[in-house]
């Protein structure tokens, strides 16, 4: 059964030397949650993975897990299981003897570990590859072995660095479906790092964006996209126009006119280009006439880049709609278009 | 006149320019290696009759040897002393390596190393020169000894089986170390910190990781080891003096007093069928496993 | 700290160990007295001057110096050949002559000279050239070692590049094979010399009447302890020692060459 398992990071830090990997974080994530810590590198989502994993003590700071200090408890004994970016497999054993190696150190019954190791070998479906070699096996299984082989030791918390980054495009698609399957089964905790917003959008419950090792937003994908807190969150997720604003009680002034959205603090809005509309609709405000300056194709959309005024502003479009460099079209804001930012 | 195939055509160009470069180093090696290699064997075959070597073909060598105690002897003592000074060096070597390759920190690793292997380079007979100064009766440990008051009567620390052995091991500590250097700084951190994070203790990390991981420079280094230990006249000669004799000094020993080059040869064909069962026993362990 | 002192702790002994007789060697040869046993007296280069002072050791520095050199070049020559045409040219049996070439590294030393020795003992006399000969046979294979790996496949698209571009073979020999593993060949060159420098037993078997330095040190230690020993024992090791940096240098310029 899984165990509750409420994660809680009490103003953490990790300084070395002048640098600041984590700079006063706190976070608390529920249990059973899928939560991805997303980040350019250098933002310090993979120290605050080690953190957790106990592989970095934090300069400061405390971290709880269903409210007991595990700060200073050391990876073994941890209730953490660590992916490795490159999976960390043990080359001189074989796929059975790696996924068997946290219940073999634990010193469980051979015939126990036997079959734990194949109902695990199974669940991440590779059954029957247990007596290979590691060097046998595809990016993508071993990708899998090192899944097995951390969920074997049922951790209450899985951290996952990097896990897909190895793997092409197609693989990457599928194992997103996969480990956010496993983890509904499963009902653990994943901790997710990666640099990729298409692929934290894809998997997680709890998106959290991290820069200069502070948190810069979080919260549900779909929240996290439309509506980004900060101005790094808005132009890391996507390319959103950032427009200079002064806000009102419900409203923001801008070079495109007063938008209405709601004040955060900082004195800027974003608009996705998917929010800016060629036709009129319901709750729709016009912007005014765009001259097209730049028009690629992308396949399912084509992406416009143009001027209202001195202002740039980039959309999007059904490429059959879209119009030519140097069209003068006029552009609506869809509902809810604009986002105030903080800073 | 029939036409190749473009393929068939350049690959007999490149075929044709390939042998002219290696042409060179395979014949030396033909010329200078494996033909003085077959003369051993060949010469091993002749037996000394009368002052020249006989014009028969005959195993009279290798019936001698199997029948005389004094070349079995010298066998027995070789593989001892080989058995003896392998187990030792790598026994000194892995801390010395592992200390290198975990506990200095990264920036300094080269230069440790380099410091720790510098009087490698020494020729072989300066190198057993100097550790007779060290051993002599009148030498430093013996001088250190008396000075302290903890021997009254120097010992006798030269010409004897442990002096060649000291001497051995002290050239194939350095030897091993960067073997086995080798192959600890290959293996990947993350998979010390993932075996710990499966609840290993500092042991099992050890003992399931690390130490199966070295394998490799641990084989390097053992081979290398027998193949000199094995063949090596120069120390056992000069630190060993002519006590409990090995398999080279009785070669040198036909060569120089009996001229019985031939009795040499066989001896010599003894070595080489040793050294090649340590290869083919070692040969399996001597690549690392890659994920 | 703790961590620090039980590095040492493991250190210091090793080091101790490794450099007692090195040191022991270095100190005695400054040794003012007949005998190099402690107590030290001196310094004095007395020694120094008397082994400089005599034409046996001079005459077989000078040959060691030539076979060492020679011996070097050659073997660099030869590796650099092989290993090109292994690398680049589709050569049958590869394999085969691969394991031909690295062979004589499982074969002790004494067995190559004894070899040389009663195969081309009625057509080469026993002389410098045919130790030159002997460590070729010795040096080949490392050198090899040494300069096959070097012919990846970054190496191969610059020489295509350089085809592509114009070059004939021999241009592509000269104006990029060989400047682009310079310090590779450099290394390998001061590896082979060091090891000619030292080697003792086939140049004793092999060199007849004019003696390498190490067969004339040889002779010496029939005298037993002797600060003059001490003397000619240093400078071998300094030139060794000498070499073995240069290797050391220009591999470890490689290394941070190639991060950048």
């Amino acid at each position: 059964m899984p165990q509750r398992s409420d994660l809680s990071i009490r103003n953490a830090s990790k300084h070395f030397g002048p640098t600041r990997a984590v700079d006063d974080l706190s976070l608390d994530i529920p249990a059973n949650t899928y939560v991805v810590l997303l980040g350019a590198s250098g933002s310090g989502k993979t120290t605050l993975l080690s953190i957790l994993g106990g592989f970095t003590a934090p300069t400061q700071g405390q971290i709880l897990l269903a409210g007991q200090d595990i700060t200073l408890m050391p990876p073994a004994r941890r209730p953490t299981a660590t992916v490795f970016q490159d999976y960390a497999l043990f080359p001189h054993m074989t796929v059975a003897q790696n996924v068997g190696f946290g219940l073999s150190v634990r010193h469980l019954a051979k015939p126990q570990i036997a079959a734990k190791v194949t109902a695990a070998l199974e669940m991440v479906g590779l059954a029957g590859f247990g007596p290979r070699r590691i060097s046998e096996a595809s990016g993508g299984q071993r990708q899998r072995i090192a899944l097995a082989r951390a969920l074997v030791t049922e951790p209450a918390i899985l951290l996952l660095d990097e896990p897909l980054g190895a793997l092409d495009l197609n693989l990457r698609r599928q194992m997103q479906d996969e480990l956010r399957s496993l983890q509904r089964r499963e009902g653990r905790t994943f901790v997710h790092v990666t640099h990729d917003q298409e692929e934290a959008m894809a998997v997680a419950d709890l998106i959290v964006i991290m820069n200069h090792g502070r948190i810069e937003d979080h919260g549900p994908p779909e929240r996290v996209y439309a509506q980004p807190r900060t101005r790094f969150a808005a132009s890391f997720m996507g390319d959103s126009t950032i427009l200079p604003a002064a806000f009102g009680p419900d409203h923001a002034d801008t070079p495109l006119g007063r938008l209405p959205t709601r004040p955060m603090g900082g004195s800027a809005v974003a608009i996705r280009p998917e929010s800016v509309l060629l036709t009129e609709g319901e709750g729709t405000l016009p912007l005014g006439l765009l001259t097209v300056t730049e028009r690629v194709f992308q396949g399912a959309f084509a992406r416009i880049t143009g001027r209202i005024g001195d202002t740039d502003l980039r959309l999007r479009c059904p490429p059959a709609d879209a119009p030519a460099p140097g069209a003068t079209v006029p552009v609506h804001l869809a509902r809810n278009g604009a986002a105030g930012l903080a800073d | 006149m029939t036409s190749l195939s473009p393929e068939v055509a350049a690959d007999r160009i490149s075929r044709r320019q390939g042998l002219i470069l290696v042409a060179p180093a395979a014949l030396w090696t033909v010329a200078f290696f494996l033909l003085p290699v077959l003369s051993i064997l060949g010469l091993s075959l002749y037996a000394m009759e009368g002052g020249k070597v006989g014009t028969d073909l005959t195993l009279a060598n290798y019936q001698r040897f199997a029948e005389q105690g004094y070349f079995w002897q010298s066998l027995l003592n070789s593989l001892l002393l080989t058995a003896v000074v392998t187990a030792a060096s790598l026994a000194l070597a892995f801390p010395l390596a592992a200390t290198i390759a975990f506990r200095v920190p990264p920036h300094l690793q080269r230069l440790c190393l380099m410091l720790a292997v510098l009087p490698f380079w020494t020729s072989y007979v300066v190198r057993s020169y100097a550790w007779l100064l060290v051993l002599a009766p009148n030498g430093v440990i013996n001088q250190t000894l008396l000075g302290l008051g903890l021997i009254d009567t120097p010992l006798v620390l030269s010409f004897n089986f442990a002096a060649t052995v000291l001497g051995f091991v002290h050239f194939f500590t350095m030897l091993a170390t960067l073997t086995i250097y080798a192959s600890l700084a290959r293996i990947n951190p993350r998979l010390l910190l993932a075996a710990r994070d499966l609840g290993a203790s500092g042991r099992q990390v050890f003992w399931r990781i690390v130490l199966p991981l070295a394998v490799p420079g641990l084989a390097a280094g053992a081979f290398l080891i027998i193949v000199v230990v094995m063949g090596d006249y120069v120390t056992p000669q000069i630190l060993g003096g002519n006590n409990d004799l090995v398999l080279p000094q009785t070669i040198m020993m036909q060569i120089q007093r009996r001229g019985d080059v031939p009795m040499a040869a066989a001896l010599s064909v003894i070595m080489m069928v040793v050294v090649a069962a340590a290869y083919l026993a070692l040969a399996r362990k001597l690549t690392a496993d890659r994920a | 700290m703790r961590r620090t002192a039980l590095t040492l702790a493991i250190l210091l002994p090793m080091l101790a160990f490794i450099y007692l007789p090195v040191l022991t060697l270095v100190l005695f040869s400054l040794h003012d007295g007949r005998v190099p046993v402690p107590p030290f007296q001196g310094p004095t280069l007395e020694w120094y001057g008397r082994i400089l002072a005599n034409p046996r050791i001079t005459s077989a520095t000078l040959a060691s110096i030539g076979v060492a050199t020679l011996s070097a070049a050659l073997s660099v020559t030869l590796a650099l050949l092989a290993g090109w045409g292994l690398a680049r040219h589709s050569v049958p049996g590869r394999k085969w002559v691969e394991a031909a070439i690295l062979m004589p590294l499982t074969v002790s030393y004494l067995v190559v000279g004894l070899g040389l020795m009663v195969s081309y003992s009625g057509l080469i006399p026993k002389s410098l050239p045919l130790v030159v000969i002997g460590h070729v046979v010795l040096n080949l294979p490392l050198a090899f070692a040494i300069l096959y790996v070097q012919f990846d496949r970054d190496q191969a698209r610059l020489e295509m590049a350089a085809r592509d571009l114009g070059a004939t073979e021999a241009q592509v020999f000269w104006r990029i094979t060989v400047p682009t593993l310079k310090i590779a060949l450099i290394a390998a060159f001061a590896l082979c010399f060091t090891f000619s420098w030292d080697e003792f037993i086939v140049a004793f078997l092999l060199s007849g009447f004019d003696p390498t330095l190490p067969v004339v040190i040889w002779g010496l230690l029939r005298t037993g302890l002797d600060p003059q020993t001490n003397a000619a024992g240093t400078l071998v090791f300094l030139v060794s020692v000498t070499f073995a940096l240069i290797v050391e240098l220009f591999l470890l310029r490689r290394r941070n060459a190639a991060k950048v």
